[in-house]
């Protein structure tokens, strides 16, 4: 089984962000497009949790979605446990479907607020017709105490939780059909500190204990660092480098990875140096020759604005840059 | 002139705000006291709903009806500002306190070029020409960091990235050269590459012009690398009060002290996260005497009958916890 | 049960909603009135004193009689007086104001179920059926409302054989009536959708693969209905008064069975030949019924509106 359970090829989205017909034809423009992703390749295996770091921009909620099925993609390929993903037939998606579920960045909008928590939780058992009647009960209260509510919160409202009881609701929803493969979508940066702690602690029982897999898409570091096992890291649509977790921080292959890990504040006061970070990310509507990230880039020579760097084998992983894998000493 | 530099610039003892609601009276802040010296950096940490914006609030006077202080008192420079007239308050505001808040389109007017907005704002508080207004801006613009200012200075706030446009708030919120600059939340809605910047802009600058800065984020990290003294609110008090090191290093509180183990850092390796128990309570169940009581892994009898004060624990370092007095320093 | 039937009312009275009735005084006097008035003209058989629909009870000497005072034929005294047929105006109100009720009530029913089925469907598929949609939406809101109805109303006449003319005339009346207000019901449906949709919610049902329709009536559908509520009770005012027009203008329901509207043109007849009653009684029907449906809507306007919480 050392197949990974998913497999992401080529993946592209790109958004049509032009103006109406008539207003084109008017104002004689062309169409536009927003890339959003551009030949995203990646696998995610059995057990581990995958993550997807980057800023806003960088397209990782646009792979998230396009994962679950929310969005379609333009072009790549998604493969699951092997067999190609294809939300448009859905008698064979059916079955696939409920082995993978999604947690979302918002506990407030993620919950129906005139349904009670016991309907938001079965949801996925009726949906997929798991259990009948009583059956459901009883499994919507088990779920309940497994994240930490008790089921005595079945006949409650969104309304009457706070934000980390709110996301456990989430948490407890996800795992009613029963699935290998998790997608968490910035699951805890709309919650307080103290909170962020408890819900990362509860997912990683919870994939010690009904062996999840996890894909995390979360901006913050720390966070990345602390649960994931394999990092990719997101620039503007691209993936620009992955790694093992650890080797990310420590042995940083893309010049990028380098400036973001510059940019996390010092809490532990280790006296560690930050270096200025230069720039900002540009337009994605309008992005950068060759490599998007030469504009602020200290490595940047001419072949970085005319080509697009491939992904290259590094000791850590892959990155995408001309210099990967040559002089890891600079910067 | 050393009675003067020891006096604080800006001074809180025991305000209380209230919001009326229908199912009672909600205590946003209860008693709470700090001082922020000339120069200083005072960062204010807290999660949602601990009190800090409405500190900010409070002191500029702003805070929403039905809202209102109920107690205590503020003082800028000695002189009370928590019961002046609007159109005095309105004065201070922007000429004698700095607002930068977390949505820059917030403070910037949309419909007004970048020029004319710092050319009023300065022209309001200080008595110059026209022109010296707008080179008095374009500096301004430059020491923040926007690149091009004497071309830029003409464009509308749209025109502007994120960062840029928190760069052009910070230009406005110091264009008067105020005293103190209350920077609420100034980094969270911006990209990591970006945040740091702006701290270091934001820090930089007030240093240059000897501006306080109440530095309001729920951000440990922004404040570890920013502030000169730290202040941790929990239900509307201050749970812990002390110079940022010690805080962060030494912290004697018990939520402090899970705070500071619940989040992740890049240094730390271990499996789990320290996590504090259940949620803060709600204004509307906030427990006798202490509030952290039903959180807090150390509690005892006291801690349900009475309400701790802040109790100096070291040096400058004050802490309101029981266990303080009991365990000693 | 009865617990839990009680604890539920006493959550009711305690919720937010029920708050801001029992701190507005407006919305109190306007709920009693309305209230009083739908309950007078529920029970309008047992209450009136005389049944004005009945051909039989009607003598025409009684005709003009002033309020309060004695017919100077038959020496019959009616409270508000009677109209030119010898009707009784109170009983005509009463039973004109069940008219008026029951055609303003179907006909805002007809446009909420028009509009919010559409609405739904512009929001949640977007597109070309959006753009279909709500460009008929912009073309008939550029006509006023009363025409549209005035239309509708002569085409079905039109195609309706005379035989059924009588008996059909008062659905046709809530149909055109219907038809020229659900435009309201699908924009604000449209748009709320539209804000739902993007919702976590909305995703989380859709990653498990949840029907669309079921996504539209099960978790969209609460979601939008707040404000469908507030214009539904605006829209019943504003559908009373166009029904009460129509049959002022004597294209609405047949004089057999008069609506307050036919109540105020027979009455406007006779104001200036000294007969005021007839136009005045039910004119202050009216407008004490619309006035207060509307200060009810404007009421729960502001109550579910969060911001002004």
């Amino acid at each position: 089984m050392s197949e990974p359970l998913v497999q992401v090829e080529g993946l592209t989205r790109r958004f049509d962000i032009s103006k109406p017909w008539l207003n084109r034809v008017i104002e004689r423009e062309s169409r536009q497009f927003l890339t959003a992703n551009a030949d995203v390749g990646f696998s995610i295996n059995r057990g581990e949790t995958f993550a997807l770091v980057g800023e806003s921009g960088s397209g990782k909620s646009t792979i998230a979605k396009m994962i679950v099925g929310l969005l379609a993609p333009s072009a790549g390929s998604i493969r699951f446990d092997g067999q190609e993903m294809d939300f448009a037939s859905g008698a064979d998606m059916r079955a696939l479907r409920r082995r993978f579920q999604m947690i979302f960045q918002d506990p407030f909008a993620s919950l129906n607020p005139r349904w009670r928590v016991r309907d938001i939780v079965a949801e996925p058992i009726v949906t997929f017709g798991l259990l009948k009647g009583a059956e459901i009960t009883r499994e919507v209260d088990r779920l309940l105490e497994v994240v930490g509510l008790s089921a005595a919160d079945a006949a409650k409202f969104p309304h009457e939780f706070s934000g980390g009881q709110r996301q456990r609701i989430a948490i407890a929803r996800a795992l009613s059909s029963k699935p290998e493969f998790i997608v968490c979508d910035e699951p805890t940066s709309a919650l307080d500190v103290s909170v962020q702690a408890q819900i990362l602690n509860l997912m990683r029982d919870l994939q010690d204990e009904f062996g999840l897999t996890y894909l995390l898409i979360s901006h913050d570091l720390s966070v990345v660092r602390h649960m994931a096992t394999r990092i990719g890291v997101l620039y503007l649509g691209r993936l620009v480098e992955v790694a093992d977790a650890k080797r990310l921080f420590t042995e940083p292959q893309h010049p990028y990875t380098r400036m973001l890990l510059d940019a996390v504040p010092d809490l532990a006061l280790s006296g560690r140096r930050r270096k200025p970070v230069l720039g900002e990310i540009p337009n994605p509507i309008d992005p950068p020759s060759g490599c998007a990230f030469h504009p602020r880039c200290p490595l940047a020579a001419d072949i970085c604005k005319r080509e697009t760097p491939a992904p290259r084998p590094t000791p850590t992983g892959q990155a995408a840059c001309h210099f990967a894998g040559q002089n890891s000493e600079v910067a | 002139m050393s009675t003067v530099t020891q006096d604080p610039l800006l001074s809180v003892r025991d305000l209380v705000v209230e919001f009326p609601t229908r199912r009672g009276t909600l205590r946003a802040l209860d008693q709470v006291s700090f001082d922020i010296a000339p120069g200083e950096v005072l960062g204010m940490v807290g999660e949602s709903g601990a009190g800090k914006s409405i500190t900010g609030s409070a002191i500029i006077g702003l805070i929403e009806p039905p809202g209102r202080i109920a107690g205590g008192e503020i003082r800028l420079r000695g002189e009370r500002i928590d019961n002046l007239p609007y159109e005095q308050m309105r004065r201070i505001r922007g000429r004698r306190i700095g607002m930068v808040f977390q949505d820059p389109l917030t403070s910037l007017n949309p419909l007004y070029t970048v020029a004319q907005q710092l050319i009023q704002t300065i022209r309001t508080h200080m008595d110059v020409s026209e022109s010296e207004a707008r080179a008095r801006a374009v500096a301004l613009l430059d020491r923040v960091g926007i690149p091009a200012a004497a071309r830029r200075i003409d464009d509308y706030p749209h025109h502007f990235s994120g960062g840029m446009r928190q760069r052009v708030v910070i230009a406005l919120a110091l264009a008067a050269e105020p005293e103190l600059v209350i920077a609420d939340e100034p980094t969270t809605a911006l990209d990591v590459s970006v945040q740091a910047q702006i701290i270091d802009v934001l820090k930089e600058i007030c240093a240059e012009r000897g501006a306080s800065v109440m530095l309001i984020t729920h951000d440990l990290g922004v404040i570890a690398e920013t502030a000169d003294r730290v202040a941790v609110l929990y239900a509307g008090r201050v749970a812990e009060i002390g110079p940022v090191r010690d805080v962060i290093q030494h912290a004697r509180h018990p939520y402090t002290r899970g705070l500071m183990g619940a989040i992740p850092t890049l240094e730390q390796d271990s499996d789990r996260l320290v996590q504090i128990p259940g949620a803060m309570p709600r204004l509307n169940a906030i427990p006798q005497g202490c509030a952290f009581n039903p959180r807090c892994e150390h509690v005892f009898d006291r801690c349900y009958k009475e309400r701790p004060v802040l109790q100096r624990a070291a040096p400058k370092h004050q802490v309101a916890c029981w266990l303080t007095e009991e365990g000693g320093a | 049960m009865t617990s839990d039937t009680q604890s539920s009312l006493a959550r009711f009275w305690d919720s937010d909603i029920m708050w801001s009735f029992r701190h507005s005084p407006v919305a109190i006097v306007a709920g009693l009135v309305v209230a009083l008035i739908a309950l007078a003209a529920l029970f309008a058989p047992w209450i009136a004193p005389t049944n004005p629909y009945d051909p039989a009870a009607l003598n025409l000497m009684d005709g003009f009689t002033p309020p309060m005072e004695p017919n100077a034929f038959t020496g019959n005294s009616y409270i508000l007086g009677t109209d030119n047929q010898g009707r009784d105006v109170l009983s005509t109100i009463l039973y004109g104001t069940r008219i008026s009720l029951f055609v303003g009530l179907s006909a805002v029913l007809f446009a909420m179920v028009l509009g919010i089925t559409l609405g739904l469907i512009a929001g949640y598929r977007g597109g070309w059926v959006d753009g279909l949609l709500m460009r008929i939406a912009d073309v008939q809101l550029s006509f006023p409302s009363i025409l549209i109805a005035l239309l509708i109303f002569g085409v079905a006449r039109g195609l309706i054989p005379p035989a059924y003319r009588e008996t059909m005339a008062i659905w046709v009346l809530i149909v055109a009536i219907g038809l020229s207000d659900w435009v309201q019901f699908a924009r604000v449906v449209r748009g709320a959708t539209m804000v739902e949709k993007s919702k976590e919610y909305v995703q989380a049902a859709r990653v498990v693969g949840a029907h669309p329709v079921k996504i539209l009536i099960k978790h969209i559908l609460p979601n939008v209905m707040g404000p469908v509520l507030v214009i539904g009770t605006i829209g019943l005012a504003l559908a009373i008064i166009a029904e009460a027009t129509l049959s002022f203008l004597g294209v609405g329901v047949p004089p057999t069975q008069p609506s307050l509207g036919t109540l105020i043109r027979i009455g406007q007849q006779y104001l200036f030949s000294g007969e005021w009653w007839i136009l005045l009684f039910p004119s202050i029907a009216l407008l004490a019924l619309a006035l207060s449906v509307n200060l009810l809507g404007d009421w729960l306007r502001d109550a579910l509106n969060p911001r002004l919480r």
